[in-house]
């Protein structure tokens, strides 16, 4: 470890959650690189201003809030200058220099001087009794105040007007908002979300003066009153400002630094001055301001990569979303509102139970979303606005959302605000609301993955990430989970799926440790998560080239078989189309006797399922079943699965085709395929839809004219009918364009992905046109299938049972006689 | 005195993979790293028993495969915020030769 005297010096100004964050972020990043000296001008370590409101509500304490205590700068050798103010940079000489006149060196400065609440320049604006609300100091003013007096005046119905009024209302003061127009959060809400707002407010015995200019303020020693320009007076005896921040430049504009409305900064995060780095409120970045907390640490994020001087990572600015921190109110507002003539609106409103949702689409992709009441899908409707997904085949159910939110498992909640401690939020997991925001508040947790990682809620089947980031806003107050706009594959790297696609197409990378060394994975050899879907990105790209790496592939893949909880495995042969015939269930009954398998069942996918069978007997298990001529059924497989089929013309009175042939011809053209994620698939011979064609991954109902083909249903974690994508004559074309969209899907999807959010990613219409429109695509997309197919289509149950491939998986390395 | 017994050849093991030891008293997963490291724990991952010797290896840890715990191969501690820990032991490699010496007794690996 280098000394102190040997290290480039780091100076920080400013003591907020930005620059902390920076400096957190660093050293995880580059724990020995500087020698760090934090600057801040309150007498405080770093704490989350965004629950100043709670604080004010009192909800939270002060040490509630508390990010780093004084004893964190301690145990990271940072020098914290805590009450002491820079009065300037002097650039010349790489200094900062105190209002005492002390000089401190820096070789890296990073200004993070946030902002300052605007004062409105009226008369009486200096008496006492009037304030802003930015900072703890603030806090305890008017938590003072509201002991000895009765009248409170807020000037301005923003999110932070609203939040004083409401905690200076529970500290038992009357409360009049003040605001310049007639729609309250303007910025963030329209009209009716303003009104719906304003309603539940004065519910609560908030009152508003609106729309109202404020003229004077009024008293001698003390303010006594309020005086508008309409004439009217109000008494108080506490005035907040809540108008607006400015960002706090002023030291950087003295230091002839480039300031607009803010410091400007380059995508690294970096001043006109190459050595001198600025984050948080003070900036402006491509003209863009910000005031809320996830811009600020998405640049923290960039700013400490530039910092550490590693990667590439670049800040391109955020959409920002909004919460109103009023207990028991749910709002939440993201991106673009404005009435515009390029825009379409979708609106649902149910006054009777308060909820209002308004989400405007420009261009087939959501701008922008207002909701008020119910909440839950304000995460993913944000998520589809950063990611600008082409959403017209869902806009018949698009205001009802939903789909961040599983369909089961959590007992129809959808609201965490009216939830008690001890309401089950994830019900795979077990874990109670309680549990998530103890862990939150004790842990400092600030992102999904840091809950995850720390209580388990939201890490098994996702189904309830919703409720976790809802209660994840709640407890901090702030939107911290929004998934960055590119989502990196783990934490191993900084790229995303899509790019670590591209990246091996584009240089022809062919071994995983080829892609990790080309992309700076972080880590040597990835993990759990990287490896396997790397491994299936350099299969699918590389039919009959790439070695399928064994030591990167789950479990399951590599034994060819489900792994059960007592580490014993499930054995599931093949039944094409669901049909089997007796010879097979006789050797299927032998073999379970032979080996005393203790359970047989019949599973969702027409299939029979061997469980409990130890691993060194599955070789022997798979000897047998192979010489009843049944191969593996891939159940196990991120690949295809089962086709299920109803029995069709054969039998049926209302067949109007063969599906269960049908069913067949496909299974045996596509098995053995790997995807990326598993595929199931189903053919109904009329449409009664008996096999349930409409809620699998590719669906075909018969019809009597020919075969209609649907895509990307669920049913398990989401219930989601399909898509209808086409419809033809014939079976060859049916099998042709199941397979060219198949193929789509393996050449798109992210890994673990499932064809129906693979289809809300890329949009119904683009795939309609790859995969049906465009005939000469489809002929390719086909052709490439049929390729890789040849590769794949050997069972991997005979290569172990009769080659003995693998062998050492189900063997011993020693047995041994221990004393 | 620490008592050590052949159990095999390093290229027995596969890279970034494992093999098991049976013992009366349970299997021991022993496990190879990319630089050819040889760690060996109890096939026991402390959260619910999972088989450690078919989780995914990577740098010189192993995810179960049953919940995804990750393990560190050298002390079995799992890694943060995770918590538990499963019984390590002693191996050693010489001319491409294994050698593993077998803890009975409980111990708790420093961290």
């Amino acid at each position: 470890m280098l000394n102190k005297v040997n290290k480039p010096k780091l100076v920080v100004i400013g003591n907020g959650m930005a620059g902390i964050r920076t400096v957190e972020l660093l050293l995880d990043r580059a724990p020995d690189l500087y020698d760090i000296t934090v600057f801040g001008s309150e007498p405080y370590g770093n704490y989350n201003r965004i629950l100043l409101s709670p604080v004010l509500a009192g909800e939270k304490t002060v040490d509630d809030i508390m990010l780093n205590t004084e004893q964190w700068y301690d145990d990271n050798g940072i020098t914290l200058r805590k009450g002491e103010m820079i009065e300037m940079i002097d650039r010349r000489t790489c200094e900062v220099v105190t209002k005492e006149g002390a000089r401190v060196p820096y070789d890296r400065l990073l200004i993070a001087t946030g902002s300052n609440p605007i004062m409105l320049p009226l008369p009486g604006k200096d008496l006492p009794g009037v304030i802003g609300f930015r900072d703890i100091q603030d806090v305890e003013h008017m938590v003072q105040a509201s002991t000895s007096y009765k009248n409170a005046v807020v000037i301005g119905g923003g999110l932070l007007g609203l939040e004083a009024a409401n905690g200076l209302m529970k500290r038992g003061m009357t409360v009049t908002v003040v605001h310049l127009l007639d729609t309250l959060m303007e910025r963030q809400l329209d009209q009716v979300a303003g009104g719906l707002l304003r309603k539940s407010l004065e519910e609560r015995g908030m009152v508003f003066k609106m729309p109202a200019q404020t003229e004077a303020i009024l008293g001698t020693d003390r303010v006594t009153g309020v005086r508008f320009a309409d004439g009217e007076e109000l008494p108080a005896d506490l005035v907040v400002m809540a108008v607006g921040i400015r960002p706090n430049f002023e030291l950087a504009r003295k230091a002839g630094l480039h300031c607009e409305r803010g410091i400007v900064v380059s995508d690294t995060m970096q001043t006109y001055d190459g050595r001198i780095y600025a984050v948080g409120e003070c900036v402006q970045h491509r003209r863009q301001t910000y005031g809320l907390v996830a811009p600020l640490f998405d640049q923290a994020k960039v700013c400490a990569n530039h910092l550490a001087m590693k990667g590439f990572a670049t800040y391109d600015g955020s959409v920002v979303s909004t919460k109103l921190k009023v207990t028991g109110i749910d709002l939440f507002s993201a991106g673009d509102f404005a009435p515009g003539a390029d825009k379409e609106e979708i609106v649902m409103q149910d006054a009777s139970r308060g909820v209002y949702k308004r989400i405007i689409l420009r261009d087939k992709k959501i701008v922008g979303a207002v909701l008020y009441g119910d909440t839950i899908d304000g995460p993913w409707y944000f998520q589809h606005l950063r990611d600008g997904t082409d959403v017209s085949h869902m806009r018949e159910r698009l205001v009802f959302g939903a789909a961040n939110l599983g369909d089961g498992g959590h007992s129809g909640n959808n609201s965490v605000a009216a939830m008690s401690d001890d309401t089950e939020i994830c019900g795979c997991n077990g874990v109670c609301k309680g549990t998530i925001v103890k862990a939150i508040s004790e842990k400092k947790l600030f992102t999904i993955d840091d809950v995850r990682a720390h209580t388990k809620a939201s890490s098994s089947c996702g189904s309830c990430t919703g409720l976790v980031e809802q209660v994840l806003a709640f407890t901090l107050g702030g939107d911290y989970s929004a998934a960055p706009k590119v989502k990196p594959m783990c934490a191993c790297t900084d790229h995303s799926h899509d790019d670590a696609r591209r990246v091996i197409v584009e240089n022809g990378l062919k071994t995983i440790p080829d892609v990790m060394k080309f992309m700076d994975w972080k880590t040597a050899n990835g993990c759990h998560s990287c490896r396997p879907a790397l491994n299936y990105y350099l299969l699918a790209t590389w039919p009959g080239e790439y070695r399928d790496d064994q030591q990167s592939r789950y479990i399951n893949e590599r034994v060819h078989a489900n792994i059960q909880k007592d580490g014993t495995y499930s054995v599931v042969p093949r039944m094409w189309g669901g049909v089997t015939t007796p010879d097979e269930l006789r050797a299927i009954a032998d073999v379970a006797d032979k080996f005393n398998i203790p359970t047989v069942k019949v599973t969702g996918g027409q299939r029979i399922d061997l469980l409990g069978v130890k691993k060194e007997d599955l070789p022997a298990v798979w000897a047998d079943l192979n010489a009843a001529g049944m191969v593996s059924g891939h159940a196990y497989a991120k690949g295809l699965r089962t086709v299920k089929t109803c029995v069709g013309s054969e039998w049926c009175r209302f067949g109007t085709q063969d599906s269960t042939g049908l069913g067949v011809k496909l299974e045996k053209f596509m098995w053995g395929s790997w995807t990326p994620a598993k595929v199931k698939l189903a053919v109904s011979g009329c449409p009664r839809n008996c096999a349930e064609a409409t809620c699998k991954d590719v669906g075909v109902v018969c019809v009597d004219s020919g075969y209609e083909i649907h895509f990307a249903g669920a049913a398990g974690l989401h219930i989601k009918g399909t898509e209808f994508l086409t419809k033809v004559a014939t079976e060859e074309e049916t099998l042709e364009i199941i397979a060219a969209l198949t193929q789509l899907y393996r050449e798109q999807g992210w890994y673990l992905e499932r064809m129906y959010k693979w289809c809300d990613r890329i949009g119904l219409d683009a795939i309609r046109k790859q995969v049906v429109d465009d005939v000469a695509n489809r002929k390719a997309l086909f052709s490439r299938f049929a390729h890789s197919q040849q590769f794949s289509q050997s069972d991997p149950w005979a290569a172990r049972a009769q080659r003995g491939v693998d062998r050492n998986e189900f063997t011993p390395l020693a047995e041994l006689e221990l004393a | 005195m620490t008592k050590w017994i052949e159990i095999g050849t390093l290229n027995d093991i596969p890279v970034l993979g494992s093999r098991v030891v049976r013992t009366a008293s349970g299997d021991i997963a022993v496990f190879r790293t990319s630089d050819d490291e040889v760690f060996a724990l109890d096939d026991r991952c402390p959260h619910k028993g999972g088989p450690l010797s078919q989780g995914i290896v990577h740098n010189k840890r192993v995810t179960c495969p049953l919940h995804n715990f990750v393990i560190e191969l050298k002390s079995g501690t799992a890694v943060a915020p995770d918590e538990g820990c499963t019984r390590a032991h002693p191996t050693k490699v010489e001319n491409g030769v294994v050698w593993l010496s077998v803890q009975t007794a409980v111990a708790v690996p420093a961290e």
